[in-house]
């Protein structure tokens, strides 16, 4: 995809250098052939509606085209596909942090493996930063109080440059890493030898700490909404709207659950604003996403198409 | 008349002597007083600016950062944005040369609210002097664009100071728009209808409009940074439920307009450059003058191209993409128009053509680069690189400040009742050329490349292309210190200009230089149209 | 001079124009002209100033819809009904002193003034007893708020949002303290025209400043015409 955005470059910079050089050219040629040395005498030409119609519609020509390939690169640029693998990642004054599913933590590294794609889901601890790869030809603006996500696929191993690219303090131009590009079995090794407990297992000691399993849960006693299979389904709230459950809507419901209540159910959860910090937080999200048929508290399962769960029941149908 | 006219004398009363002391200058009520007092002004807030601009060039001579700390660094780069655009380049003409030339091209003795035309100065002068004092008191690191939760929670620099002067500053803006456009509307002179208007005053109308529509956003904004930083009230702070990106929007509302602020005027001097140097109305007089009033409308509906990346929604982006390759559109058809006047006119290479030649060709190289940036694909690649800033300067500096510059040695005989040194100028023109174009070609590639904005040190193998652009900067120094020197010098030694050393139509040349206190003897009636030089045999000056 | 522009000669400086004339314009109707069209550019102005708040606040709402619309209807209807009936009515006191003023009645100008700027200050006072009434419950934002969402009817109390309430009251008090400041500065200018009245500055040919200050104190009234529905009115909860 880097190559179309260099396609595209090559194109305004040709689109460039033509315009110019014409502008510069007729300027330069209609001076030294007009100079009042030669002309003394100028000839009153006030407008000419077709050339006035040419150089309009020309330009606006060129730029709908330029628009419109621009769009398409975009558009990619935001629709990361459904199989990609993600990784989480922090940034904050002035480091990135990085957690694997698998349980790998780095900073100011990440380590990925060739020709797959890769989803890195960002937050801020703090102030805007920008997650940054110019060989990649990708950034994308981290905010504080929200998740973004920006995808690629790497396809020549080696190490690449990592900025923020967004002015955030002191330090910001210390706030620099590099991406690491593997072979797969390589980053196989990688990941796995650095297990501290995957992030769905961390994310479940949250779960558990925090007391999300005393409303969340599969039977009689529940007061909210059971979280298993959320994950990627349509959701109905209290004012009739669906919502499709991404790891932004599970993150605000955790900081501000008035904001959306579930069709049936009350307005009766606590926040948990400043209790949990960003990469905690990564881990809940993440355990939550990953609950699939079933019981909250049981076997956490990272795949998300298997249905082997020992002792599960089915789901209650959110309402 | 429009043959240039050879006087020996100045005028025996004109306005620079019709009244002596300071009490006459800082109580004035007179447009041309006025507008001097702000050259003075922002010529100081220019060379404050080109100061931090110069530390930053020098601190940027080695990758490790040569100069000063991070910290320092931040605070530079901030001051030098904060200087410029809302000292320098969104005052610069209007308030200088709008001020001084449009009664004049008007036929009118004044701009319709004298008084309120001082305050607008003093607004200025206050605006200034409270950033100023953010500056000295230990400065401010925010970035001119001010992106919370940084400015309002994190940073630990005057914010609050610099974004009061700011707000103060702002009215000057709006009150001087809100002058022009009733001068314009109700002061014109007997037959001078809109289609007779030298496309100056239509370039100055148009941002006169801007000024007025946009500028309150921007005060509203600084407010609401103003109290979220000393209340903690929450609007923009996420840990309340707030917005970020919301401060993005609000900002960038105003100060996407804002840069139009800043270039239609350097696009009316332009108009006025090009005909009185070709001795020929400018091509399409209507396209251009609409093309004016075309770029201020559709420069308030593409503020949101500077959030590609900070996380708006892709139809969204979409739209803003769309919408700004529509706004280059009139920038364009100006470009030709004035391209094709020179076309079968008589060409002179005086100072001020010199400096537009520079424009045109510059101006080109920022507008197209600008379509880089409206094409989405290409934005999330090039946005917060160095190639933004190489884009804006080409803008900023290759046009506007080429465009001032021209302005200022054209309308100097008129100011001053004397000529600039040719020769001098004329190198000054081109040293200016070649070191503006030095310095921020590199910038380009360095942002193609991926140097990111604002940083203080960088990647070792960047290091040529950073020194190229410090050695162009010390040539655009001398550039700009140049006309300094030799302005003043001719103040007292300069060749008496006579009324119209140009054989220009407009009606300011129909008036001595100086012009009197109340600029025109008896008050001229307009018969025909602005750029007409048929009547005329050859022209006398080369 | 030059060949497109043909003279004429001037009447000779001061002859029998109207004292008020300014010398740069040429006759009072331009006079006249200029000034309101300065006016009414100024007011234009200030709804770009308000406007931006009123975007902020309507953003926060359609997001944070459950607190503001507790933070709503925590505000004393009463008291905000009654300022609106005061200024519309100034409004109409306003309207009727530049008709005085165009009939050159010096009194009744300076009447209506006084009735106008009168009105003004119970709307001043009323707003301070809000303000005063904001500051006993704790909805200032800053070190001390805490809001309680409480149901007249039986006192039942609602959970809402701290944060999204301090929202709420940010605006309420950035938007009703930039217009009773707007209202502080018309108080001000409506004394100067009282002055000037009393000195006997306007007559039937020269009363631009009531007209065009008269424009201004009807755009301050109409900001409030839209504060109130949107602060106060829409769906409250009681």
């Amino acid at each position: 995809m880097s190559r179309h955005v260099d396609y595209l470059y090559f194109f305004l910079t040709a689109n460039l250098i033509f315009f110019t050089g014409l502008v510069a050219v007729l300027v330069v040629f209609f001076a030294i052939r007009y100079r009042r040395a030669k002309n003394p005498k100028s000839e009153p030409i006030h407008g000419s509606m077709i050339l006035e119609i040419t150089w309009t519609i020309i330009p606006l020509g060129i730029s709908l085209i330029m628009f419109f390939f621009g769009a398409i690169v975009y558009f990619h640029f935001n629709r990361p596909p459904a199989n990609a693998m993600e990784i989480y990642g922090t940034g904050k004054q002035w480091m990135w942090k990085f957690q694997h599913i698998e349980g790998a933590r780095e900073i100011n590294q990440l380590h990925v493996p060739v020709d797959r794609d890769v989803r890195v889901v960002l937050t801020s601890q703090d102030v805007i930063h920008d997650f940054a790869v110019p060989a990649f030809r990708l950034k994308g603006d981290v905010v504080p109080g929200r998740y973004v996500s920006v995808w690629f696929r790497a396809t020549k191993t080696g190490n690449y440059r990592l900025f923020c690219d967004q002015y955030c303090g002191t330090l910001h131009s210390g706030m620099v890493g590099e991406v690491i590009v593997m072979d797969p079995a390589e980053y196989q090794d990688w990941v796995s030898s650095r297990g501290e407990g995957s992030l769905g297992q961390q994310g479940e000691k949250i779960f558990q700490q925090l007391g999300c399993n005393t409303c969340h849960r599969n039977d009689s006693l529940a007061r909210g909404p059971n979280l298993a299979g959320l994950s990627g389904n349509p959701v109905k709230l209290k004012d009739g709207s669906l919502i499709i459950a991404d790891e932004g809507y599970i993150r605000e419901s955790i900081v501000n659950p008035a904001a959306k209540i579930v069709a049936g159910f009350d307005n009766i959860m606590p926040t948990f604003q400043g209790q949990i910090n960003e990469d905690d937080m990564i881990a809940l999200v993440y355990y939550i996403k990953s609950l699939h048929n079933q019981q909250p508290g049981g076997p956490v399962k990272t795949s998300p198409n298997s249905t082997e769960v020992p002792g599960a029941n089915p789901p209650v149908k959110l309402q | 008349m429009a043959t240039p006219t050879v006087t020996n004398e100045l005028p025996r009363e004109h306005y620079l002597n019709s009244e002596f002391g300071i009490k006459s200058w800082l109580l004035t009520k007179d447009h041309k007083r006025i507008g001097i007092l702000y050259l003075l002004s922002i010529t100081f807030f220019f060379f404050i600016g080109g100061f931090f601009a110069t530390l930053i060039r020098i601190h940027l001579l080695t990758p490790e950062g040569a100069l000063v700390t991070a910290d320092n660094y931040n605070k530079l780069f901030t001051m030098h944005g904060i200087m410029m655009v809302f000292f320098f380049l969104v005052p610069s003409v209007p308030a200088v040369l709008g001020n001084f030339v449009l009664p004049l091209m008007l036929g009118a003795k004044d701009v319709a609210f004298p008084k309120l035309n001082l305050m607008s100065w003093y607004i200025l002068i206050i605006g200034g002097a409270i950033t100023l004092w953010a500056l000295v008191s230990g400065g401010v690191d925010t970035g001119w664009t001010f992106y919370t939760p940084f400015s309002t929670t994190f940073s630990n620099t005057h914010v609050i100071t610099a974004a009061m002067g700011i707000f103060i500053a702002g009215f000057s803006s709006i009150l001087t728009g809100l002058n022009f456009i009733v001068t314009i509307h109700r002061m014109r002179a007997p037959g001078l209808t809109w289609f007779r208007l030298p496309l100056f005053v239509w370039a100055i109308y148009a941002t006169s409009l801007i000024q007025v529509l946009a500028t309150p956003v921007i005060a509203i904004t600084m407010v609401l940074v103003g109290l979220e930083r000393g209340f903690h009230i929450g609007i923009f702070d996420p840990r309340y439920g707030g917005d970020p990106v919301l401060f993005q929007h609000m900002f960038w509302f105003y100060s996407h307009p804002a840069v139009y602020i800043m270039i239609l005027p350097g696009m009316g001097i332009i108009s006025e450059l090009i005909s009185t140097f070709s001795r020929k109305p400018v091509f399409g007089y209507k396209f251009v003058a609409f093309s004016s009033l075309a770029i201020a409308v559709f420069g308030f509906i593409v503020w949101a191209h500077h959030l590609f990346v900070a996380g708006i929604s892709v139809y969204s982006a979409m739209i803003f993409s769309f919408l700004s390759f529509l706004v280059a559109i009139p920038s364009a058809i100006k470009t030709f128009n004035w391209a094709a006047t020179m076309y079968k006119g008589s060409i002179s290479y005086r100072t001020p053509m010199l400096y537009a030649f520079g424009f045109l060709g510059l101006f080109a190289i920022g507008g197209l680069t600008g379509l880089f940036l409206a094409t989405l694909g290409l934005d999330v690649h090039l946005h917060d690189t160095y190639f933004i800033i190489a884009h804006f300067h080409y803008i900023m500096v290759g046009g506007m400040v080429m465009a001032y510059l021209g302005g200022i040695h054209y309308w100097w005989p008129k100011i001053t009742g004397r000529m600039y040194p040719e020769g001098w100028a004329k190198l000054s023109a081109m040293i200016v050329f070649v070191g503006f174009n030095l310095t921020f070609f590199p910038q380009f590639i360095l942002g193609y490349l991926g140097m990111p904005r604002r940083y203080a040190a960088y990647p070792p193998e960047w290091q040529v292309l950073h020194v190229l652009s410090t050695a162009g900067a010390s040539i655009l120094a001398i550039g700009y210190l140049l006309p300094m020197i030799y302005l003043l010098y001719s103040l007292r030694f300069g060749e008496v200009a006579g009324d119209n050393p140009w054989g220009a139509t407009s009606l300011e040349w129909q008036t001595t230089s100086p012009p009197p206190l109340h600029n025109f003897e008896v008050t001229p009636i307009v018969t025909e149209e602005v750029y007409d030089y048929s009547k005329e045999r050859e022209a006398a000056f080369v | 001079m030059s060949d497109r522009t043909v003279v004429i000669h001037e009447a000779p400086e001061h002859a029998a124009h109207h004292p008020m004339l300014q010398h740069h314009f040429d006759n009072m109707e331009q006079q006249k002209d200029a000034a309101s069209l300065g006016m009414w550019v100024f007011l234009i102005t200030e709804i770009m100033f308000f406007g931006g708040m009123f975007a902020a606040y309507l953003v926060y709402r359609y997001w944070f819809y459950d607190a503001f619309v507790w933070g709503s209807s925590s505000l004393d209807i009463k008291l905000g009904a009654t300022n609106t009936v005061v200024l519309i009515c100034s409004s109409l006191t306003m309207a009727l002193a530049v008709h005085a003023a165009q009939l050159g009645m010096r009194k009744m100008l300076m009447f209506f003034l006084v009735l106008t700027l009168g009105l003004g200050f119970v709307f001043l006072g009323i707003k301070a007893i809000e303000y005063h009434d904001k500051y006993v419950e704790h909805h200032i934002p800053g070190h001390g708020f805490n809001f309680e969402a409480v149901t007249s009817a039986d006192g039942s109390r609602h959970e809402v949002d701290q944060g999204h309430a301090q929202i709420f009251f940010s605006l309420y008090f950035a938007m009703t303290g930039m217009h009773a400041i707007h209202m502080i500065v018309g108080a001000g200018l409506l004394s100067t025209l009282l002055y000037m009245a009393w000195k006997g500055k306007f007559s039937a040919t020269y009363y631009t400043p009531v007209e065009n200050i008269g424009l201004y104190w009807h755009f301050v009234d109409i900001v409030w015409i839209f504060l109130f529905p949107l602060l106060y009115l829409i769906n409250r909860v009681h």
